[in-house]
């Protein structure tokens, strides 16, 4: 019976090479694991994690910072371009004010001029007019006198000659007919 | 005619213990050992190491541990020399920006909140840490560290640690475990509270260690049943349906690999969140 015990103990000792459970606590594993570990974890820190880290905080605010500045230039260029619309548009408005203001001197002028030609002609015309009135009134004197003067003649001639009735008749009629003539 | 009987049993007890039909072969490539198997290659022995009566011998788990932690520091001191290069990451620091951003922006930043900064070092290394040794677990001739009950205590007890420390430094000695205690509680009441807070604050990290070895462990056994079965049926028609199903398991366990190391960190980060900001 003592070698049937010792047997059954071999094989449980002993089950094949890989013996034990895989819950068996190994104390040298654990002293292992934990030089390892701390070993990696300091290493680590240092040689890894506070460069990347760093450089990582780094580029999130280099990156936030551009964004901010790029954001801000926007800005900044939306504003100039609002001030630039508003200066054009003003410039705008200006020109067009000058061009009213051209406009309605040269309306003003035009308005003048013609106004004072129209005076010019009329002050033209009423001087001919005057003119006229004038020569005319000349001309009705001229021919008074000369009818007068004609008349005296004829009347000296017919005084003078003494002439018969007919004679006399034929006489004035060749007067009045020269006078229509001249 | 009369047998022997208990040489017959001793026989049959030998036998199994010989390596008949036990789960030793299977359990070969999940427990930790003494050498490194790179069979068929040839095996590499571990040097022994006792110091002051304690085993403290190197093992196939202690040397991918330290594996991982040499790809680490390769990995990072190159990342973080590219940055003294030039802010603008490129290739290598690209990707391991994502795991780092990721940890600090969906694991401890809303899982601590405020002054995050201090813990983020312990759970970014806890985070890479669990993710290589997990990682390293799948190649083949690899070993996962973190299928070991002892290295996921370890950890465990770090952010045991961690969690204690960093309550008791914001709040202070009295004020930490006087903020363990729930608001309102009728005072007879306290004493009962006061044993249950303390041993949640055990079973925290225990619940930690547990579930990473679990996961990790489970995964590997799967994939070793499922290529055990060919040798077990005796027959070459099951080869294609175990590798199958083996592949699906290892493709599973990658994704694993990723979340445990996830668990962990996110659930330290909230226990440490919890210790730190007891209002919430």
């Amino acid at each position: 019976m003592a070698s049937i015990l010792n047997y059954a103990l071999l094989a449980l000792s002993s089950g094949g090479e890989g013996s034990g459970s895989p819950l068996d606590i190994n104390p040298g594993v654990i002293i292992w694991t934990t030089i390892t570990f701390i070993f990696l974890f300091l290493v680590l820190k240092k040689m890894a994690w506070k460069p990347i880290l760093n450089s990582l905080n780094e580029r999130e605010n280099f990156i936030r910072d551009s964004l901010e500045k790029a954001e801000k230039a926007r800005k900044e260029a939306e504003e100039l371009y609002e001030k630039n619309k508003q200066n054009l548009a003003r410039a705008e408005e200006e020109a067009q004010k000058i061009i009213d203001q051209g406009r309605e001197y040269a309306e003003n002028l035009k308005k003048q001029i013609l106004e004072e030609s129209k005076a010019e002609a009329k002050k033209l015309i009423q001087d001919a007019s005057a003119e006229i009135e004038r020569k005319n009134q000349e001309a009705f004197n001229n021919l008074k006198t000369q009818i007068a003067e004609i008349a005296v003649g004829a009347a000296e001639k017919i005084i003078r000659e003494k002439l018969d009735e007919e004679a006399n008749a034929r006489l004035v009629e060749k007067y009045i007919e020269d006078i229509t003539k001249g | 005619m009369a047998y022997n009987v208990e040489e017959v049993i001793a026989d049959s007890v030998h036998n199994a213990a010989q390596g008949g039909n036990d789960a030793g072969w299977m359990m070969h490539h999940v427990l930790d050992a003494r050498e490194l198997d790179f069979s068929p290659f040839g095996v590499v022995h571990l040097p022994e190491i006792h110091l002051f009566g304690m085993d403290i011998s190197i093992t196939k788990h202690v040397v991918f541990m330290w594996l991982a932690a040499i790809i680490l520091i390769l990995i990072f001191s190159a990342v973080a020399k590219s940055y003294k290069k030039s802010i603008v990451p490129k290739g290598l620091a690209n990707f391991v920006e994502i795991l780092v951003v990721f940890v600090r922006d969906e694991i401890v930043k809303p899982t601590i909140g405020s002054g995050y900064e201090k813990f983020l070092p312990y759970l970014l290394t806890v985070f890479f840490f669990i993710l290589t040794c997990n990682f390293l677990g799948l190649f083949p001739y690899g070993s996962t560290a973190t299928s070991n009950i002892s290295v996921t205590a370890t950890l465990a007890t770090f952010s045991f640690f961690v969690i204690q420390i960093g309550g008791i430094i914001k709040n202070g000695f009295i004020g930490y475990f006087k903020g363990l205690m729930p608001h309102g509680i009728p005072l007879w009441l306290l004493p009962i509270m006061f044993v249950v807070e303390i041993l949640g604050l055990f079973t925290k990290p225990f619940a930690l260690a547990v579930r990473l070895f679990a996961n990790m462990t489970a995964g590997h056994v799967v994939i070793m049943a499922l290529i055990g079965l060919i040798f077990i049926l005796k027959s070459y028609a099951v080869a294609p349906v175990s590798i199958g199903f083996a592949l699906f398991i290892n493709l599973l366990e990658v994704l694993v690999a990723l979340i445990q190391a996830y668990i962990f960190t996110i659930l330290s980060s909230l226990f440490i969140g919890m210790a730190v900001h007891q209002e919430h």
